[in-house]
């Protein structure tokens, strides 16, 4: 288990040093998000109780968008020279690949979250920052890029790519982003945790079965 | 339980060992169509055969069904007598890909390159070898430049330093050749005969009957997805071996 994880720490810190390099993934998610955030807090007037009914949503719209520009990148690192086959070759078991892609798609969504989050707070004039939001993203994240990298690499062979991304993995992934909006908009209002507590529950059990059923197909979706 | 056979090795003396990968009816099928069609190939530790067909016969398919990259249909591919799908995922230390994609990261450097490879393979004294291996390929000049700022043949080299880095015990190349000018083909042809002298069992695809003049000890004509031909190469001109090529496409169609 170790070895497993270390390989899949390998193929983590080879995508990291390429972004680094390359900043195309980040640089396009962040301009997305940033844009819909500022797009969004002059188009609703600040402070106002459409605000409170409109911001959660489209947060989660800023976050699914900027996720799904940053899968469509994720997988077309490897296709460029077919260096996917040449992970297929190593001695690793193929969920240790989805794996690692995962964790690195969860890393950058996570770090133009980690952007976007206060100065959503900040241009919505949102006065309230519940510390329970710093939960609730991580949740929704997970169980979005599960079920995200999965439908990348599906898609990574396909003509129209960016386009068929969306189209499969926005019905999938609906009800995580209905309780990841609901659970959000509860803290957002003041409530406390416990009040979100069937939205946060129903987010940990879509994780867990995107992630496990994720790890289980992914050896056949790239494979000939 | 091991397949063993009695074959004759490459100084002509007929021994049983267990062969180094032998296909059973090895039979590909895309939806209809048919990509290989029940192809037997046994190979000896230390033999190098080049297959060699019209596009669209099976080879890329039949290196890639031996390589573990794609399930066959129907048939089994045996690595020292052991099934590849029965074998867990350390068996893929013992082969090494040459593709007509490198596959290699553009981004990083050829060390970074070999190294992400070294590490995914638990190669020991990982460093030296990757020095060996930049020297002996002609690259170690340009070992600290990335690679999408490399000509087409040093990539090529590179993609073959990256298939020898853990040092495969079975090499698959399929069409190495692609995309080489005159100087990179001939950097390859001494590469490849370097590797011949080894005892490395090796499979070699390609559509041209120059190359397989100069390479390989063993010839194998696919037609089809059919094994029309395998023999020990003959020493024939290149005249001579196309006359060949075209007997054995003529009558298998």
């Amino acid at each position: 288990m170790r070895a497993y994880l270390g390989k899949v720490a390998i193929i983590l810190w080879k995508d990291v040093i390429s972004e680094v390099r390359t900043r195309e993934m980040l640089s396009s998610m962040l301009v997305f998000a940033l844009l819909v955030t500022v797009i969004f807090s002059f188009a609703v007037e600040p402070g106002s109780v459409d605000m409170m009914d409109l911001a959660p949503g489209l947060l989660w719209v800023a976050f699914t968008f900027a996720g799904i520009l940053g899968l469509n990148r994720s997988f077309a690192l490897e296709k460029a020279r077919n260096s996917l086959e040449g992970l297929m070759l190593t001695p690793l078991d193929r969920s240790g690949i989805y794996l690692a892609k995962m964790l690195g798609n969860f890393v950058f969504l996570s770090i133009v979250e980690a952007v976007v989050l206060p100065l959503f707070w900040v241009l919505s004039n949102l006065t309230l920052f519940p510390l329970a939001v710093v939960l609730i993203v991580p949740l929704g994240t997970v169980g979005f890029v599960a079920a995200g990298t999965l439908f990348a690499a599906m898609t990574v062979n396909t003509r129209a790519r960016e386009v068929m991304l969306p189209i499969l993995l926005l019905p999938v992934s609906v009800p995580v982003i209905v309780a990841a909006v609901k659970a959000t908009g509860a803290v957002m209002a003041g409530e406390s945790l416990a009040a979100a507590a069937n939205w946060l529950q129903l987010l940990a059990a879509c994780d867990v079965v995107f992630l496990v059923v994720s790890v289980l197909i992914f050896e056949y979706v790239i494979e000939d | 339980m091991a397949a063993a056979g009695s074959i004759r090795g490459q100084r002509g003396v007929t021994e049983n060992v267990a062969f180094e990968i032998e296909t059973r009816n090895l039979t590909k099928e895309f939806g209809h169509r048919q990509a290989l069609r029940g192809v037997n190939l046994k190979l000896a530790a230390g033999e190098f055969v080049t297959i060699i067909g019209p596009n669209g016969a099976g080879k890329s398919t039949l290196l890639r069904c031996v390589a573990g990259l794609s399930k066959p249909s129907r048939g089994q591919v045996l690595l020292r007598g052991r099934p590849l799908d029965a074998s867990g995922t350390d068996v893929r230390r013992r082969i090494g890909l040459v593709s007509h994609e490198t596959l290699l990261y553009d981004d990083l450097t050829a060390v970074e390159n070999l190294r992400f490879y070294g590490r995914m393979y638990d190669v020991e004294r990982l460093d030296s070898r990757i020095d060996e291996l930049l020297r002996r390929l002609g690259l170690l000049r340009r070992a600290h430049d990335p690679v999408r700022t490399y000509s087409r043949g040093m990539q090529q080299r590179l993609a073959i330093a990256r298939a020898l880095l853990h040092r495969p015990s079975v090499i698959l190349m399929d069409e190495p050749y692609t995309g080489l000018d005159e100087q990179a083909t001939e950097q390859l042809h001494r590469i490849l005969r370097m590797m011949e002298s080894g005892d490395q069992t090796l499979i070699m695809t390609t559509h041209n009957l120059n190359t397989v003049a100069q390479v390989g000890s063993r010839l194998a004509i696919l037609v089809a997805g059919r094994l029309a031909y395998d023999a020990p190469k003959r020493p024939l001109s290149l005249e001579g071996l196309s006359t060949l090529y075209r007997e054995v496409i003529g009558a298998s169609s």
